[in-house]
């Protein structure tokens, strides 16, 4: 992987330290730290259940952690909601889809654009100047993301009676559409054929190659990990137990044992 | 030379047929229907509650069909305003009746917050008996302090006429179109919402509250929000109700029933769309005064009308039942299959 990028891999950006979290007595993830790179893309594996998805919801704020901090370029994030942390920069997609499934897929990416759009309930009731020119130059963006996603054809169709892959699709759209230049897709290919998941890992590397974005992301398919990330973070019962590039990561003995299990005699 | 003709083809993000739509209703009811119904009865038992009801329905449906929280109290909101609007033209003097209007709209808002609140901890059914709050206690409210009644002791007061620059409009066609004004301009405002970046927001938190978040939107903010401009609706409608309706004030006109019957109104029309308020006012007004009639020419009197009410109520369930299991988007989506089906055919 030494091609020329457009945006090289810098400095940390997100620094997670000492995360625990504990749901009543079950630990999820335990004294957990890691840092993502700016513009790189790293992956997030482990067997189910090991804490992946927990690990993106304390950084989402959907959990609060019970120890542990998260820094986000530099600055600790006192208060972590989803709402907040969506204001400063990071979005992302969800394990089981939480799309908005009755409004079209085009509206959903429109959703994306929250953050863009600023006129409030009365300039949107009387169509001031400024909503409509707001609403115009988003639908553009979104128009864009659609074309880009090749999904064009559907974009008014309501998302609930989508494929699912075409779903998934969907979700990646609308984080797209936030432009956060920080992104965490939680499995985006789970549940996808070969082709599809083949043209996912195009739109990330174009996403990533294109915008710089960096991303962080859950998946299960280890040639698609290893492809892809320019880092893996291996976490087994809530504990990171290797980070590294993906070739070191693969010959850790620890990594190996925890995926092929291993005999206690 | 194509681009002007779709720029010809869409007015503020509407459709020629939308515009067209909208056109015809406008010339129906402002020139038509004056024009062609003369018996007073048409105007203050069937245009005029239908046109009051239809907007606290489009109240309930901001909230409830748009930003899916389940609220109970649309008569309490419409309790609020009604009497807020009695109290200003009775206490400040001159204030046109518009503006009154709107203030009355704006202190059932406020009560709107208040009661919104406890959706940001319950949700489904829990928040549907938290809200019953609203209905209780603003009707509560009025009847123990005498002042929101002027200390009147009869327990019907007589509502003030509306007077509009100096003009008093009373006749029932008259009082027709001053409703005809107000709700036509509140359903516009009502629709752009929907159709803009806050119908959005509402429906985003509707269907996934989680993610809408992480899309930065507010829950909290949304659901007031909601909550604010659906009490607004409900005031004004309520002002409306009363002062040209009931053409009296009694906290009791505002029960819990009035509130169940905005409910089905919005269940029957069609949960999310604007237009199912006006659909499903219409049904469950109409539907009463069609099995009276039914009664009354076709079995000439053989039925009693207790038995015919009873009816009534029988078959409001079943049709709720069935539109809950066959067609959840209500009757607005049924029109919209059929239009569908018609335009496919062609």
């Amino acid at each position: 992987m030494t091609i020329d990028r457009n945006f090289p891999i810098g400095e940390p950006v997100l620094e997670v330290k000492n995360i625990s979290l504990r749901f009543g007595g079950v630990k999820a993830i335990t004294d957990s730290s890691f840092s993502v790179l700016k513009h790189e893309i790293k992956a997030i594996i482990g067997p189910n259940g090991a804490g992946k998805s927990s690990l993106l919801n304390c950084i989402n704020g959907i959990y609060q952690p019970q120890e542990g901090s998260i820094a986000f370029k530099g600055k600790v994030l006192e208060k972590i909601t989803p709402n907040l942390i969506a204001q400063k920069g990071i979005s992302r997609t969800f394990q089981n889809l939480a799309l908005f499934k009755r409004m079209s897929v085009l509206d959903n990416i429109l959703v994306g654009r929250r953050l863009h759009m600023n006129s409030n309930f009365m300039q949107v009731a009387f169509q001031l100047p400024k909503a409509r020119a707001e609403e115009k130059e988003n639908l553009a963006k979104c128009e864009e993301i659609v074309d880009f996603l090749e999904i064009a054809d559907i974009k008014n169709t309501p998302v609930g009676k989508l494929p699912y892959g075409l779903q998934k699709k969907v979700e990646l759209g609308r984080a797209l559409a936030t432009e956060a230049d920080f992104l965490m897709l939680d499995e985006p290919m789970a549940g996808m054929n070969v082709e599809e998941k083949r043209e996912m890992c195009r739109f990330i590397l174009k996403v990533n190659d294109e915008l710089g974005t960096t991303m962080v992301l859950i998946e299960h398919d280890m040639g698609v990990v290893m492809d892809i990330s320019d880092n893996v973070v291996v976490l087994d019962y809530g504990k990171i137990i290797a980070d590294g590039p993906p070739d070191e990561v693969r010959a850790n003995q620890e990594v190996i044992d925890a995926y092929l299990g291993v005999s206690h005699d | 030379m194509e681009q002007k003709v779709s720029n010809n083809n869409s007015f503020m993000g509407y459709t020629r047929s939308d515009l067209t739509n909208f056109l015809i209703a406008m010339i129906l009811s402002f020139v038509a229907i004056p024009l062609v119904v003369q018996t007073d009865y048409w105007y203050s038992s069937i245009l005029i509650p239908w046109l009051c009801l239809a907007l606290a329905a489009i109240g309930q449906q901001i909230v409830m069909g748009y930003a899916g929280q389940l609220a109970l109290g649309a008569a309490g909101f419409m309790a609020a305003g009604a009497f807020a609007c009695f109290n200003l033209i009775l206490r400040v003097p001159d204030i046109p009746f518009f503006v009154a209007l709107g203030l009355s709209g704006l202190v059932a808002a406020a009560f709107g917050i208040l009661f919104g609140l406890p959706s940001l901890r319950v949700r489904g059914i829990y928040l549907m008996v938290a809200t019953l709050a609203s209905q209780f206690f603003i009707v509560w409210m009025i009847d123990k302090f005498g002042w929101f009644k002027n200390y009147d002791t009869s327990g019907i007061i007589t509502a003030q006429d509306i007077v509009i620059l100096g003009k008093p409009f009373t006749s029932p066609l008259e009082m027709y179109l001053v409703i005809l004004v107000v709700v036509t301009v509140l359903t516009v405002l009502a629709v752009n919402m929907a159709r803009g970046s806050t119908g959005r927001n509402w429906m985003a938190v509707r269907d996934m509250d989680i993610a809408a978040e992480s899309m930065g939107i507010s829950l909290l903010k949304t659901k007031l929000q909601a909550f604010a401009i659906c009490a607004f609706y409900c005031g004004v409608a309520g002002a409306l109700f009363a002062f040209t309706y009931l053409k009296s004030l009694e906290p009791v006109a505002f029960d819990i029933k009035l509130s169940f019957k905005i409910l089905f109104m919005v269940i029957l029309g069609g949960l999310g769309t604007i237009s199912g308020a006006f659909i499903g006012a219409a049904f469950i007004l109409l539907f009463p005064v069609l099995l009276n009639s039914v009664g009354n020419n076709v079995f000439h009197g053989a039925i009693d009308a207790t038995i015919i009410s009873s009816i009534e109520q029988v078959v409001f369930g079943v049709l709720i039942i069935v539109f809950m299991i066959y067609e959840p988007l209500g009757m607005a989506k049924l029109w919209g299959n059929i239009k569908q089906r018609f335009s496919i055919n062609k």
